[in-house]
């Protein structure tokens, strides 16, 4: 792929960095990067590497922007309030870089569709807001075959950590199974600090850069936990579990199938099931 | 015996198992995930792995938004 002037000029602080080179610009315009939500953490995601030149970027999100989402969901705007969320991030990926091909995918993931849209992509980050979507990710992705970064926020606290399905720790192995319906809280019960969702969901972007130019160590059997309120990561390395239900030695979930949408939380009179 | 627990090393009764650990935390009951020494604690063992001096435990909680 040759580079046009603009596209130099452009990207020119990439290229200047002898890791990404004109030929690191190169695999980014060529790469496939998938975004399962385009809310708190897929909102920085798409718009970073939208920025950085990723040629392709998929948005996959069922919802419209609600007024609640604006505190840190930043690809939307106040005008976007009942636009599809997918809709109005795609147009703000393209303002910042018409380079970038954004394709659109107006659905909730579950077990029936996520095969077929994670296989068009190289690598996927996800920025669900639930355990039913988050668990659902990692179980599409490993069968899929598709290298992630998982990211989770609540409160003050994100962790983020990246899968190489088959070849490092999963989400499974240290967190097994979704939580029972109200064990754990939902950002719209217990809050989230809104530029969390940046933080984490801009690292989820730098493994995804990192993934496709080949570069660096990516966050693999390592879960970094980052505490805003201490500002402090704490990174905790874990290994491969033998008895992990999805990549063990002798797995229980042997094919995609969608966990109970426990963090469904009905609020004034609104059911929030969605991948946001 | 000395315990690190998420980074910060205490000082613990011997015989400690996690459940006391969970209790003394405030954490019984709550779902976590519990690694000793970088290994995975299965949950059906939560309650009753011992832990022993010198162990690192990291106590993860679930965060699911997005």
């Amino acid at each position: 792929m040759n580079l046009t002037e603009r596209q130099i000029e452009r990207y020119s602080r990439h290229i200047i960095l002898p890791e990404v080179g004109g030929k690191g610009q190169a695999k980014l315009l060529a790469g496939r990067i998938l975004i399962v939500g385009a809310g708190g953490l897929g909102s920085p995601a798409a718009l970073y590497l939208a920025a950085a030149g990723v040629g392709t970027i998929g948005l996959a999100d069922g919802d419209v922007v609600d007024l609640s989402n604006l505190q840190r969901q930043i690809a939307h705007a106040t005008s976007d309030i009942g636009r599809a969320k997918v809709e109005s991030a795609a147009e703000k990926c393209r303002a910042i870089n018409p380079d970038v091909t954004v394709r659109l995918h107006p659905e909730h993931i579950r077990a029936e569709n996520a095969l077929a849209i994670f296989k068009e992509y190289d690598f996927v980050i996800d920025g669900t807001d639930s355990f039913a979507a988050k668990f659902l990710v990692a179980d599409a992705c490993h069968f899929a075959g598709k290298p992630y970064a998982h990211a989770g926020i609540l409160r003050f606290e994100g962790q983020a950590m990246t899968v190489i399905p088959g070849r490092t720790g999963c989400y499974r192995c240290l967190f097994h199974e979704p939580p029972p319906p109200n064990a754990v809280p939902s950002c719209s019960q217990a809050g989230v600090l809104g530029v969390l969702a940046g933080i984490m969901g801009t690292i989820q972007a730098a493994e995804a850069v990192k993934y496709l130019l080949g570069i660096g160590e990516l966050l693999t059997n390592r879960l970094l936990v980052f505490d805003a309120l201490k500002m402090t990561f704490r990174q905790v390395v874990f290994k491969r579990n033998a008895a992990c239900q999805l990549c063990g030695g002798s797995p229980s979930i042997t094919a995609l199938r969608d966990e109970a949408p426990i963090a469904c939380v009905c609020a004034g009179g609104r059911c929030e099931t969605a991948v946001t | 015996m000395k315990l690190t627990i998420n980074g910060e090393t205490a000082e613990w009764p011997a015989d400690t198992c996690l459940r006391t650990v969970f209790e003394r935390l405030g954490l019984r009951g709550q779902r976590v995930a519990v690694m000793v020494n970088g290994d995975v604690v299965t949950r059906s063992q939560h309650e009753s792995f011992v832990v022993h001096e010198g162990d690192r435990i990291e106590i993860l909680t679930l965060a699911g938004g997005g």
